[in-house]
């Protein structure tokens, strides 16, 4: 296997864009990312396209409408770590030699509101067991009984997330919320605030990969996607991850196993990590999970500044998905494109100083997860 | 008129109270819901139908206030897990939405409620879980 490097990196800020087509969307990221690389027409050889909802032959749409059609192209769904299994089946392309240059992006435009997904059969959309929110407050149950997390420690990890999203100019929400206002928000599923909940949206995010290395010598260390263990079911037809602590090792954990094996790395050489908040409680189980802190510590990390920029280990500093929202094809590369440029050093009023080894990470339905370990 | 289960092959109204149509693998012991012949487990072929409850214990629980899509019945709902004989966790509706009235490992029996009425004004049962021994 040879070294994957990453070439260039493109985003179109997350947020809502009732005036452009998710095409143009993920146009507008492919061409700032290929722009970045040098890399012009006939100069990659594949493109991975991440992508839920953005119907048939989407990632083929933007390529044609830049006149770059033609290489082999492939849509990938994976949930939430859609974006990330991009990612990792453009950079197995690299490094097996392959191909020397992939595209690799993701674009969304999510309808509003709760998550509506095919995933669910009628009949249990029909009686209300397709209530996604509710999966994220059973989980966060699960936190409070096994984990020492309170209502409180929720709050403060949105209100963390929050406050670094201030320094997004890429973000949906750039506005601090103190911890008694997130407390006083509505309540949506006990015991989660509506401030404690991400909103899905719309963005788009691409990477260029190379068998060279680009600006900043940024690499690919690890890409690792895993599914659901068969041996950790709740019921067949369990749609979240976490929900069941039936000892059987999750998605995440899995996968975080792999890359930190093929990266070489453990999760003390990390610098920087970008995971997955779309719940404040998700953040905890994934911090949990990735061995940021001892599992059953959920709770202790948040209260001793776990995450904080000035803390040994800055968890979303880019605010994460509570801030930047979540369109689910680009969100995992907009997790790469951010860690790309904390590598680079070119993350501006959130950087974290002299970071050398960084962590992204998506789980969703599937269940699947994604660990991108970036190195410099 | 007579009522509808919202789908096939969920639950049986037996003489002595409702249960839930599980399968159980012949390989590995372990049981899942709702019921395939491949264990999804072990991935043996040929589990066998079982019904289970209607006693259970509460796991974990919410409520939903906010009618999620798709969704045909009212709100507010409970929302949890229940463990059942044989270690068969499911997730469910629960009758009580009124966390105050939930504990984690309240004794839960199984019940069978109407949940909306179909366009032909059939009504439309669905299972769910309600405090109390059975």
């Amino acid at each position: 296997m040879r070294p994957v490097w990453i070439a260039g990196v493109g985003l179109h800020p997350f947020g809502r864009f009732a005036e452009k087509t998710v095409t143009a969307l993920g146009a507008h990221a492919v061409q700032q990312a290929l722009g970045e690389a040098g890399i012009g027409r006939g100069q990659f050889q594949a493109a991975f396209c991440g992508t839920v909802y953005s119907g048939v032959a989407a990632g083929h749409k933007v390529l044609t409408s830049l006149g770059l059609s033609g290489v082999p192209t492939v849509n990938v769904e994976a949930g939430c770590a859609s974006g990330g299994a991009a990612l990792a089946l453009g950079a197995a392309q690299v490094a097996t030699g392959r191909y020397d240059r992939v595209l690799v992006f993701g674009m969304e435009k999510m309808p509003r509101g709760i998550i509506r997904s095919s995933f669910f059969e009628p009949w249990r959309e029909e009686a209300g067991l397709a209530a996604t929110p509710a999966y994220f407050a059973l989980r966060a149950q699960r936190l409070m009984r096994d984990s020492g997390v309170t209502v409180e420690d929720f709050a403060r990890v949105s209100e963390k997330n929050h406050r670094h999203g201030v320094a997004n100019p890429n973000a949906m929400y750039r506005k601090a919320i103190s911890v008694d206002e997130i407390l006083a928000s509505p309540v949506v599923c006990e015991p989660l605030r509506l401030l404690m909940l991400c909103a899905p949206n719309e963005g788009a995010a691409a990477v260029a990969l190379s068998s060279e290395p680009g600006l900043g010598a940024v690499r690919v260390a690890a890409a690792a996607l895993r599914s659901h263990h068969a041996g950790s079911v709740l019921g067949e037809h369990t749609p979240m991850s976490g929900v069941a602590d039936d000892g059987v090792a999750t998605p995440t954990e899995m996968a975080a196993r792999d890359a930190y094996e093929e990266a070489g790395v453990g999760p003390d050489d990390l610098d920087v990590v970008e995971l997955q908040d779309t719940d404040s409680g998700r953040e905890i189980l994934s911090v949990e999970e990735l061995g940021l802190c001892p599992k059953g510590g959920g709770g202790a990390w948040v209260r001793s500044g776990g995450g904080e920029m000035r803390s040994r280990l800055p968890v979303n500093a880019s605010g994460g998905l509570l801030s930047k929202g979540e369109p689910l094809g680009a969100s995992a590369l907009g997790q790469i494109v951010e860690l790309t440029w904390q590598l680079r050093g070119a993350a501006g009023p959130r950087q974290v100083s002299d970071a050398r080894v960084a962590l992204g990470h998506t789980v969703g339905r599937g269940a699947n997860a994604c660990v991108v370990i970036l190195v410099r | 008129m007579a009522a509808r289960p919202i789908a096939p092959g969920l639950f049986v109204d037996d003489p002595e109270g409702p249960r839930l149509v599980a399968a159980r693998c012949a390989a590995c012991g372990k049981s899942h819901f709702p019921a395939g012949r491949v264990c999804p487990y072990c991935a043996a072929d040929g589990a066998s139908e079982i019904h289970v409850g209607p006693a259970g214990r509460l796991k974990l629980f919410t409520a939903v206030t906010a009618k999620p899509p798709g969704y045909r019945g009212e709100v507010p709902y409970g929302f949890g897990i229940v463990e059942l004989e044989a270690g068969l966790e499911v997730i469910a509706r629960l009758t009580e939405p009124r966390l105050d009235r939930l504990r984690l490992g309240l004794p839960m029996r199984l019940v069978l409620e109407p949940l909306f009425t179909d366009e032909d004004g059939t009504p439309v049962v669905t299972y769910a879980f309600a405090p109390g021994a059975s």
